[in-house]
């Protein structure tokens, strides 16, 4: 549904995005997961045709986002990372507006702005002029305003910034909903996020895709190292040298046990499980064991591993 | 047509939903009425020391112009108080979607760039009509009370529509420049102003760049059409401005676009 071929896009001379190449399914629900000014914005401006890349090609539904932008433009929805609203419209009329410039027939548009109320639920807002919703029916609107012709893709552009916790989960069963019948890209920032609504994810950082997976391929690939829980009353000190004595291990820090217990978390390469030789050492010290557990790399540490590393390289 | 239409009615009733156009209309209306009065008692009074005279000396009185003595100043008033008020009505048409991010709706919609450029700029157009429509009211008076001639009126009024055009479509282009309002505003009128005043350099510069800039005057080319004179090099004139306006228009959001502000 959506080809992205090495397309780069360039302000003067700081590319915001550099040789990025992905495909999307129909269907399918991606998260562009990537800090502030990572690129994801303008990238979905490409796709979008809101701007031009500097070089490479994109299409959506087929069709070339610069040679063709009119049919690609009919084929998606977009929220753009502020809702594009007029203000001093009313909802409906706003929406109407919406549709009629999507070009939705005018047999047809009078339902459909009917039906795209009741489905991001703001019908009872619909005769209220805009500037006086709050923020969540404000960002509403601006979800429903993308919807509103149906469109086969769907581009959100951090859609769950803003609202309440009620709103953000209402808002993640909506978009999972509409998978399916629309393919979906969303951005964002927040990592719980992309693992609840997204079958996978692109990490882009400074303009560069450095990660494309599905959400629990991410987690086992990306994961470069294994972290263990370990639970004994002994002091930290003795515990710390005694086990970066072993074979395997990177890393020891001190954990939050929140009792008289130490907690230590080791850090190990990920080939060599260590479990059984940090067993037989807490076995032969006598320490009286409480806890030994491998704690899952969460998508969160992937996310965090793949964003600094750059950082590290650069400098 | 339908995207233009769509943008049209939008623009229109944008500007007439929000009190702009109250405001607009309603000062235009005052400031044209306080001018009006000052022009015709101003006519009146000379009409009658023109009768005294002719009574003192016993002579045939002497016919007075209405056309040429009243209503022509009232037109060339009229361009200048349009000059006032016409960037005020095109700030707002590109700097507002810029700067609330509309735009991108706009620009992502299949919309062509000329369809939502004519729209707005049809839907500015109206808002002049109507402001031009209501000091007709004014124009009605003298018909009550005198018998001024008709056609060239309109000849007068279809001047003052070109050039109010010519206002409007470079207050659109800079609209397209800037996301401030003032901005666009400020800058619309000091263009205008200067266009508008160009051609009175030409007295002291050389005769041949004198006749140059005189030609490029948006005043100069007003003159004829307030007279009742129409001619067509004038309404190709004011017809390329328009063009003009509305080309920097469309080539400062293609730009923009590539640029990516």
């Amino acid at each position: 549904m959506i080809e992205v071929q090495q397309v780069s896009r360039y302000f003067g001379e700081v590319a915001a995005a550099k040789d990025i190449s992905f495909t999307v399914e129909k269907g399918e629900i991606v998260g562009f997961l990537g800090p502030n000014a990572a690129g994801k914005t303008t990238t979905m401006r490409i796709l979008t045709t809101f701007l031009p890349a500097t070089s490479g090609t994109a299409k959506v539904a087929g069709f070339d986002v610069h040679e063709e932008s009119m049919q690609v433009r009919k084929r998606i929805g977009y929220l753009p990372e502020s809702p594009p609203l007029y203000h001093d419209m009313r909802v409906r009329d706003y929406l109407d507006f919406v549709a009629k410039i999507k070009g939705v027939a005018p047999v047809d548009r009078k339902k459909s702005v009917t039906e795209v109320m009741g489905k991001v639920a703001i019908d009872n807002v619909s005769n209220r002029v805009i500037k006086h919703l709050s923020k969540g029916y404000k960002q509403r609107v601006g979800i429903a305003q993308a919807l509103v012709h149906n469109p086969d893709v769907l581009i959100l552009d951090e859609p769950t910034v803003g609202l309440d916790p009620t709103q953000i989960i209402e808002v993640r069963e909506l978009i999972k909903s509409l998978a399916g019948d629309h393919t979906i890209i969303l951005s964002t920032h927040i990592l719980p996020e992309v693992s609840m609504t997204c079958e996978r994810v692109i990490i882009i950082n400074k303009g560069v895709v450095v990660a494309k997976d599905t959400t629990a391929g991410l987690t086992s690939k990306y994961a470069g190292a294994k972290r263990l829980s370990l639970v004994v009353d002994a002091p930290f000190e003795k515990v710390e040298a005694k086990v970066l004595e072993l074979a395997g291990v990177d890393h020891v820090e001190k954990g939050n046990s929140g009792s008289e217990l130490t907690t230590v978390l080791i850090d190990s390469s990920k080939t060599e499980d260590i479990r059984p030789e940090l067993a037989n050492l807490v076995f032969k010290e006598r320490w009286p064991l409480y806890e030994l557990k491998s704690e899952d790399v969460s998508l969160e540490d992937v996310f965090l591993q793949l964003t600094t590393q750059e950082e590290e390289d650069a400098s | 047509m339908r995207n233009f239409l769509a943008i049209y009615k939008r623009e229109t009733r944008s500007y007439f939903n929000s009190p702009i156009a109250y405001v607009v209309i309603g000062l235009f209306m005052i400031l044209a009425g306080i001018f009006f009065y000052l022009i015709i008692s101003n006519f009146v009074q000379m009409c009658m020391r023109v009768d005294m005279m002719a009574q003192q000396y016993r002579t045939a009185p002497q016919k007075m112009n209405v056309n040429l003595m009243a209503i022509r100043p009232i037109m060339h008033n009229l361009s200048l108080f349009a000059l006032f008020f016409l960037p005020l009505v095109t700030m707002r048409l590109y700097s507002d979607e810029k700067k609330t991010g509309t735009i991108e709706l706009l620009m992502t919609s299949p919309v062509t760039n000329w369809q939502a450029i004519l729209g707005k700029f049809a839907a500015a157009s109206t808002l002049f009509l109507v402001m031009l429509g209501g000091t007709f009211i004014y124009i009605l008076f003298i018909f009550i009370y005198g018998n001024p001639e008709f056609w060239p009126i309109m000849t007068g009024y279809l001047g003052l529509l070109l050039i109010g055009l010519s206002y409007l479509s470079f207050g659109l282009f800079f609209s397209t420049l800037t996301d401030n309002q003032i901005i666009a505003a400020v800058s619309t009128f000091v263009f205008i102003l200067v266009f508008w005043a160009i051609g009175w350099v030409a007295g002291i510069v050389s005769p041949s760049l004198g006749q140059v800039l005189t030609n490029f005057s948006l005043i100069e080319h007003f003159d004829d059409f307030a007279k009742g004179v129409l001619d067509t090099k004038h309404i190709i004139y004011y017809l390329s401005f328009v063009f003009m306006g509305l080309f920097l228009s469309f080539v400062s959001i293609e730009s923009a676009r590539w640029r990516g502000r």
